[in-house]
């Protein structure tokens, strides 16, 4: 016994290193603090002389955003009234000016391409004898100005969509966030010239120049948030899933928006896969329909004309319908020679791959104006939503996946835990930890890299096939190889139990005999 | 501006001396483009983008892969245009800048096993080779340091529909217009062979070699066995044999043929074809001036007034020729314990001897002891001028046996080798374990004399299945032959031993345990033996009748 049994448990136990289990539910309760930096500049002649006196002046503003219950969000707005830049940190700023820079009459607000909103200032300003309380006046402005420029609640819980179920009745902002594709390190962007009829049309698509002109320099702006690679293909005889119906007043063909959803699946088996990586792709399709159905347009429920003749698929990509019966005469010959206007393509594209990247620029209210976005289709402060938005998707996603993988390997006790898989989850949760300091300093670019290393790791932990290994050898096995053992062994035993028993009971009874 | 690509369909038919009928396709893409200078291409228009994705992430130089269901009967059926075992085969020639070859090669198997939907995911070390002669690169390039070359076999690959429909995806017209339009599966896989295959290399565009393309070859080569009972006449047609007809050419094409090789009967006394065409196009194939009957499906008078195309042969009579070079493989021995792998190999050629190249892939469980290998033809050793030779090492990487070996004119010549049939582990079996375990085909490569001599006019018309292995030498032809897998049992235990033996001993250990333990605790006591059976019924009389008992 003194050498088997430890012989016995040497030999059966699973080797199971050890992982950091309490920081890991200390994570699992995410609890998050955002913070962004607010400067407020006041233009030359806006504030009094004795209002000057109190500069600088610093504030903080807790504002509590409560996401289904478990979650606490932070967001801390620092107000700081002299240009104070903290090293590396965003800052966004707020500029106060008098009204006769503005050139549109009825506007309040100027929200510019790079960080910088231009609010109007009117009578207002008397109001206040100190600072403090003009700032304390003008705050339900500058946080409507944060809610546009960084981040809101909507933003927060469409990011944390997968761990919170959001509350029915707000159908539009669960749409919104249904749109947009997962946070993921990198995307594969595919562009598909569907021709599903070649021997009437040649198609030419210079989708090489297109793809220089239109999309790389957006691609090059969030290059900070995703790796981004771009091809391109032609598929002949792809045809849509459904028939569209002949409209005699229109002399078109049209396809209704309720049918749309019945498009894709037919063509998607064309598309193929990606073979050459596992990101996620957003696939957009041109399609120009064949000779014998065009023109086709697309109707909306009011049975109107899409003007843009192109829709998207959440968390897919888009399909642009484009018609080029327009090109030639009736007597052409076939096949005819077509060359694709790919400024038009590539407007309809980029705003689709703008909405589903999660570049929305969500309905302004009244009275702002956000600046056209530059040459490369993203302001600047729309790149910080963006990241800000990814970095809490990405914090919350692995945080899920570790909770739920110490979780697994807390209930079943057969897992063994290789060394690297405990490396794999302590850099995960360190690399978590490091997110949600720099989440908590504003320092967005560190917090989405930490966070993204956070996701990798914990990805390849939870999907490491180590884990598999022993996960289905159950107790009952166990119990088979032991019980033709112990079962036998247990009958002599038993028996004298038995008889012990019996024995003792008599022996009682005869000495109660005596007694009596 | 934009790279240039070109696509060309083909399909030959070949009436074989068996009566079965032979229908080979191959649509051949052509793209102006450069994968290896590290420039990435990301623009597909006929190419597939899946293939050309997996060839510049793998850094692919040359991939070929094929999927066959059935043996080609060489003795009756002579040569296939493009040669493959039985089975799944892949061979890819990497390019000189990856650094971690088995990892690529890996990694490519994988990714490929979902695009053709096989099991190639089940090829590992234990079953890859790297050649050091028999598979050269077939395209452009100087590279012949085999570490860049991964060879393997999957046997026992079964090959159906779900490998055919993403093979005819590559195709840039599918299965909507073209040739491609017979391919249907339900009438190609009630075939007696049929076999698939894609094949990417790099290629000159013109003779001066100055610029470089990728080509695709996608082939399928089908065998229609056409003496199917109830059937008197012996006529076949392109409805008959894959239930449809042709109406129109792949629109994307640039050239698109029907060969009919006519050559065994030029004048028309073994079978007719109807409708009959005047084009005729000789080639060189296989050592062998072929005539053929060519339909050009590019001119909308092939199709006649019916728009639609559907060739007719009707037999009169046939005889036969065989081939010259042709091999077998079995094993021989008794028992679970040895065995003995026979390899023969076939020269038909009445006066020349030629050299060939025997490649064997032998799996590590199959331990080969390389010191019985004999090679004998005509009675005689005949001593191999080159051997390659690298043990296995078990359950690492199998053995790889090749080997040069000289054929005397008319002759077979046997190679043989003796093995042990190794123990696996139990987790080792296949699911269907006295099924047997199934060894890769042989390849024999050889350059083999041509019995016509090939003339030095050769022309950029010339059609594609006779285009595919380079041939320098124009008095002999380059051929590939494999011989059939092997398939062999090995001692395979009876699985639910482990657990009787458990069993079994534990309940002998817990009988001795059960008694030592009475043994050790009952209290033994001397008790007065009780009287017996007959004494207790003879005292019961007493009883009965008064008598004092006993």
């Amino acid at each position: 016994i003194i050498v088997g049994v430890p012989l016995w448990w040497r030999t059966t136990e699973t080797y199971r290193a050890w992982l950091p289990v309490s920081q890991i539910n200390e994570l699992s309760n995410l609890q998050l603090q955002l913070s962004a930096e607010v400067e407020v500049v006041f233009a030359r002649g806006t504030v009094t002389p004795e209002q000057q006196k109190k500069v600088p002046l610093t504030q903080i503003q807790d504002e509590e955003h409560t996401v289904d219950g478990d979650l606490f969000i932070n967001a801390v707005c620092l107000v700081v009234t002299k240009i104070r830049r903290l090293q590396g940190n965003i800052c966004l700023k707020c500029v106060f000016s008098r009204g006769h820079s503005f050139e549109v009459q009825d506007m309040d607000v100027y929200v510019g391409q790079r960080r910088t909103a231009l609010l109007r200032i009117g009578a207002q300003m008397r109001v206040g004898k100190t600072l403090d309380q003009l700032l304390a006046h003008l705050e339900p402005r500058i946080k409507q100005v944060l809610q546009v420029m960084s981040f809101s609640h909507t933003d927060i819980s469409a990011a944390l969509s997968d761990r919170v179920r959001l509350s029915p009745g707000n159908k539009e902002s669960i749409a919104d966030s249904m749109r947009t594709f997962k946070s993921s390190p990198g995307y594969e962007i595919t562009f598909s010239l569907l021709n599903p009829d070649p021997k009437s049309h040649r198609l030419h698509w210079d989708i090489e120049g297109a793809v220089q002109t239109y999309i790389q320099p957006l691609l090059t702006k969030l290059a900070s948030v995703a790796n981004f690679s771009i091809d391109s293909q032609t598929l002949y005889y792809a045809m849509l899933g459904v028939n569209p119906r002949f409209d005699s007043s229109l002399s078109a063909y049209t396809l209704h928006s309720d049918s749309l959803a019945h498009v894709i699946n037919p063509v998607e088996a064309r598309l193929g896969s990606n073979a050459a990586s596992s990101n996620p792709v957003l696939n957009f399709l041109l399609y120009v329909p064949d000779a014998h159905h065009s023109p086709l347009y697309i109707h909306d429920r009011k049975k109107q004309e899409v003007p843009s003749n192109a829709f998207h698929s959440p968390r897919w990509g888009g399909i642009m319908v484009y018609n080029v019966n327009g090109f030639y005469g009736p007597e052409a010959v076939f096949p005819v020679d077509v060359n694709i206007n790919m400024a038009k393509v590539m407007g309809v594209f980029l705003a689709q791959l703008r909405l589903l990247l999660g570049v929305q620029s969500s309905t302004a209210p009244s009275g702002f104006l956000v600046a056209p976005c530059g040459s490369n289709g993203l302001a600047d402060w729309e790149l910080d939503r963006l990241m800000w938005s990814r970095s809490v998707e990405n914090v919350a996603t692995a945080t899920t996946t570790i909770t739920s993988l110490a979780q697994l390997l807390e209930q079943i006790g057969n897992i063994v835990i290789n060394d690297n898989i405990a490396e794999q989850v302590s850099s995960a949760v360190t690399s978590l930890q490091l997110a949600v300091a720099e989440l908590e300093t504003g320092n967005l670019r560190f917090a989405l890299q930490y966070s993204k290393e956070a996701i990798l790791a914990s990805e390849r932990a939870f999907f490491d096939p180590s884990l598999l290994h022993l996960l289905y050898f159950p107790d009952d096995q166990k119990f088979a190889i032991y019980i033709p053992l112990f079962l036998p062994m247990c009958v002599p035993i038993l028996l004298s139990l038995l008889k012990i028993v019996s024995d003792a009971r008599q022996k009682r009874r005869e000495k109660q005999a005596k007694k009596d | 501006g934009c790279p240039k690509d070109d696509f060309q369909e083909e399909l030959v038919i070949r009436p074989l001396h068996s009566g079965d009928i032979y229908a080979s396709f191959q649509f051949r893409t052509l793209w102006e483009t450069d994968f290896m200078r590290g420039n990435k291409v990301s623009h597909y228009r006929l190419f597939p983008k899946s293939l050309g994705q997996v060839i510049s992430k793998f850094s692919v130089r040359e991939l070929h892969i094929s999927f066959t269901q059935g043996y080609w009967r060489t003795m009756q059926w002579g040569q296939p245009f493009l040669p493959s075992p039985p089975g799944a085969e892949l061979w890819v020639w990497f390019q000189d800048s990856v650094t971690d070859v088995d990892g690529t090669w890996k990694e490519l198997t994988n990714v490929l096993s979902g695009i053709f939907c096989a099991s190639l995911n089940f090829i590992d070390s234990t079953n890859t080779v790297q050649p050091s002669a028999s598979f050269k690169p077939l395209g452009i390039g100087n590279v012949t340091d085999h570490r860049f070359l991964r060879y393997a076999t999957l046997p026992r690959e079964i090959v159906c529909t779900e490998n055919l429909t993403p093979w005819k995806k590559l195709l840039p017209c599918g299965s909507k217009a073209g040739l491609a339009v017979l391919l249907k599966s339900e009438k190609l896989f009630h075939s007696s062979f049929h076999s698939q295959a894609v094949h990417i290399r790099p290629v000159c565009q013109d003779w001066q070699c100055k610029t470089t393309s990728w080509e695709l070859r996608q082939t399928l080569n089908v065998v229609f066995d056409l003496h199917t009972p109830g059937q008197g006449k012996l006529e076949w047609s392109l409805f008959k044999m894959f239930s449809r007809t042709l109406t129109e050419a792949c629109p994307l094409a640039s050239s698109s043929k029907i060969y009919i090789d006519i050559t065994d009967d030029p004048q028309g006394e073994q079978f007719e074809v109807s409708p009959a065409t005047h084009l005729l196009s000789q080639a060189m194939v296989l050592g062998d001036r072929r005539t053929f009957s060519v339909y050009d499906l590019t001119q909308q008078i092939t199709f006649g007034t019916v728009r639609s195309l559907n060739l007719l042969i009707r037999w009169k009579s046939r005889d036969m020729l065989r081939p010259l070079l042709h091999a077998e493989r079995y094993v021989a021995g008794y028992g679970l314990q040895t065995g003995e792998i026979h390899t023969l190999m076939y020269n038909n050629h009445p006066y020349r001897s030629f050299p060939v190249l025997l490649l064997d892939s032998v799996p590590w469980y199959l331990r080969l002891y390389i010191h019985t290998l004999t090679v004998t033809s005509k009675g005689k050793d005949n001593k191999p001028s080159y051997i390659h030779y690298q043990p296995s090492k078990d359950r690492v990487r199998p053995h790889l046996l090749e080997m040069l070996v000289q054929l005397p004119p008319n002759s077979v010549t046997e190679v043989t080798v003796q093995f042990e049939r190794a123990l696996l582990k139990w987790t080792e079996y296949t699911p269907d374990p006295n099924h047997g375990f199934y060894v890769g085909s042989s390849v024999i490569s050889s350059l083999v004399p041509s019995i016509v001599a090939m003339d030095t006019n050769s022309t950029r018309e010339q059609p594609l299945f006779s285009s595919f292995f380079p041939c320098k030498e124009e008095s002999s032809y380059f051929m590939r032959v494999y011989t059939e897998p092997l398939l062999v049992n090995l001692p395979t235990p009876d699985f639910s031993m482990p657990y009787n033996v458990i069993c079994l001993t534990c309940t002998v250990v817990a009988v001795g345990y059960g008694s030592l333990y009475n043994l050790l605790t009952r209290s033994f006591q001397i008790e007065e033996p009780s009287p017996g059976l007959a004494k207790r019924i003879a005292n019961i009389i007493r009883k009965m009748r008064g008598v004092p008992p006993l």
